[in-house]
């Protein structure tokens, strides 16, 4: 009996789509045409064709996978080095006013800072390496994590922990059972904006001193003005950013299955 | 299950919070008496420390003048008491079943068994079909009936009432009032309930408290004499001046807050 009221608005969202779809279709379509023509310039506007064979030899000789392998390995360990403290931290400055006060010029001080001004002096300190490229995309990340978790339980009605305690609970159960479900919603926010900072931070780094990577990749297109090979790689780094952005956005539905729009969003 | 039964006495008690804008007096000689499963409402214009009242004596606040004493039950310790709050009291991130067995949980009750309880009584307000569902998907006053039977399920002597109808639209709240006392009837505890519908204190209360502005006091205690079960049809001319009586009380002190803070 649920299948019907199920499908329906999923359907409707698919019939939705459709003017994008065909839009996309006719804007690679024209592409294509006027880059065989020779209306459009090879350099600038390779054939989507060209871009997706292109892709298809870079995947099957391996040296695509290898830079996507080499950028994952930079974001995923960056992303952990960073988010872990600020999700730490931020519970911790969001609980305690007195920690939050102390910390707060200091955060405020460096959040608004563009971290890739940071590489030299990271790079004085931990050397010319994988260190400083993962150190750096932790930096980035930690900002995001740490203020909106600060942000999540600080926002935590006062309501919800007088219940609690009214009942019963003890200070560590109201933080396990009130605290931090209540703030699930704003530090998974903040995980989703790591995650993209983290992606941002990783290609950065890796256009500036690497020699592996998606971004090392996009540099090396450019220097050998393969354009076609760029293009293929911007290809990658979009699917990439999808793919971490869908994979987030199912980790909250099933962990927040009380604020259905937050996946949405 | 028998709860025990236990009754409250508030001596001269007065609450002064010390805010950063300066010490503000909530509560100023306090003074009354409620008798173990009683039902006792209390009214008093906006303001008046009505809510303070209540966190009071549910020990989540000290008194700064006077003392609150209860009978039966441990001597000295506040007893167990519950708290209903508006519907915004219900967890969101719980089921329907883990928030009525929340108190339960509290109190160290096996799971087993603190499901089957709370299961039982939500079979009795009617949201057996809604055990699994979040607060979201409910209805605002199928959230209130969750919040009333965590606390029933919770078997505790003292029932805390916050303004617990004041969020819902006069028809929900009627029905409401009537579940209310049915299951009070059947679950007899003490029972001090906010609110600032006087109708409503009238409809319920063995007696109403009427409570002063800030800082607030009793200004008068009246006892509604009409027999239980409550009959809303029978008891409708006697009501009215009552209903009249208290907001001769209280008019004054309404008009006045009103010119103050709005």
């Amino acid at each position: 009996m649920t299948a019907p009221s199920r499908t329906t608005p999923s359907a409707r969202t698919g019939n939705g789509r459709w003017p994008a779809w065909v839009a996309t279709a006719a804007l690679l379509a024209a592409w294509e045409a006027g880059s065989r023509a020779g209306l459009l310039s090879q350099l600038f506007l390779p054939a989507p064709s060209l871009v997706l064979s292109t892709l298809m030899d870079s995947f099957r000789d391996g040296e695509m996978g290898a830079h996507l392998g080499a950028t994952l390995l930079r974001w995923a360990p960056g992303l952990a080095f960073g988010a872990v403290p600020g999700l730490l931290l931020g519970l911790a400055m969001g609980s305690l006013p007195r920690l939050r006060r102390a910390a707060d010029p200091l955060v405020s001080a460096v959040h608004p800072l563009p971290k890739i001004a940071l590489l030299p002096l990271v790079m004085i300190m931990f050397g010319i390496g994988e260190a400083s490229r993962i150190i750096i995309v932790g930096i980035a990340v930690f900002f995001p994590m740490l203020l909106n978790t600060m942000a999540g339980v600080m926002q935590v009605s006062p309501l919800y922990l007088e219940v609690a305690e009214n009942y019963g609970a003890r200070l560590l159960t109201r933080f396990t059972r009130v605290v931090l479900p209540a703030s699930l919603p704003m530090i998974l926010t903040g995980l989703r904006l790591a995650a993209n900072v983290a992606l941002l931070l990783t290609i950065t780094v890796e256009i500036v001193m690497a020699e592996t990577g998606l971004g090392a990749l996009v540099w090396l297109s450019w220097e050998v003005l393969r354009t076609e090979l760029l293009y293929a790689t911007l290809v990658v780094i979009s699917v990439l950013g999808l793919a971490i952005n869908g994979g987030l956005k199912l980790l909250t539905r099933s962990l927040v299955p009380w604020q259905p729009h937050l996946a949405e969003a | 299950m028998i709860t025990e039964a236990v009754g409250v006495a508030c001596e001269e008690v007065g609450h002064v919070y010390d805010g950063t804008g300066g010490a503000l007096a909530a509560l100023d000689g306090v003074t009354f008496r409620a008798r173990p499963a009683e039902f006792v409402c209390i009214v008093g214009p906006s303001g008046c420390g009505k809510s303070t009242l209540l966190r009071l004596i549910a020990g989540l606040l000290r008194p700064t003048a006077g003392s609150i004493l209860f009978q039966g039950g441990t001597s000295g310790a506040t007893p167990r008491n519950a708290l209903v709050f508006q519907e915004h009291g219900v967890f969101p991130w719980m089921t329907v079943l883990d928030n009525v067995a929340f108190g339960l949980e509290m109190q160290g009750v096996s799971r087993t068994d603190r499901l089957e309880r709370a299961h039982a009584f939500i079979e009795r307000v009617g949201l057996a079909t809604f055990e699994g569902r979040y607060p979201h998907e409910l209805s605002v006053g199928m959230r209130q009936r969750v919040g009333i039977a965590r606390a029933f399920v919770a078997d505790v002597p003292i029932l805390l009432m916050d303004e617990p109808f004041g969020s819902l639209d006069a028809q929900t709240k009627w029905v409401l009032q009537e579940e209310l006392l049915r299951i009070w009837r059947e679950d007899r505890k003490l029972v001090l309930f906010v609110t600032h519908d006087i109708e409503e204190a009238v409809r319920l209360g063995d007696r109403v408290l009427v409570m002063t502005g800030r800082p607030g006091s009793i200004r008068e205690v009246l006892d509604i004499p009409f027999a239980r079960p409550r009959d809303r049809d029978r008891d409708a001319d006697a009501s009215l001046a009552y209903t009249k009586r208290i907001w001769d009380l209280l008019e004054d002190e309404v008009r006045t807050g009103l010119l103050v803070t709005g």
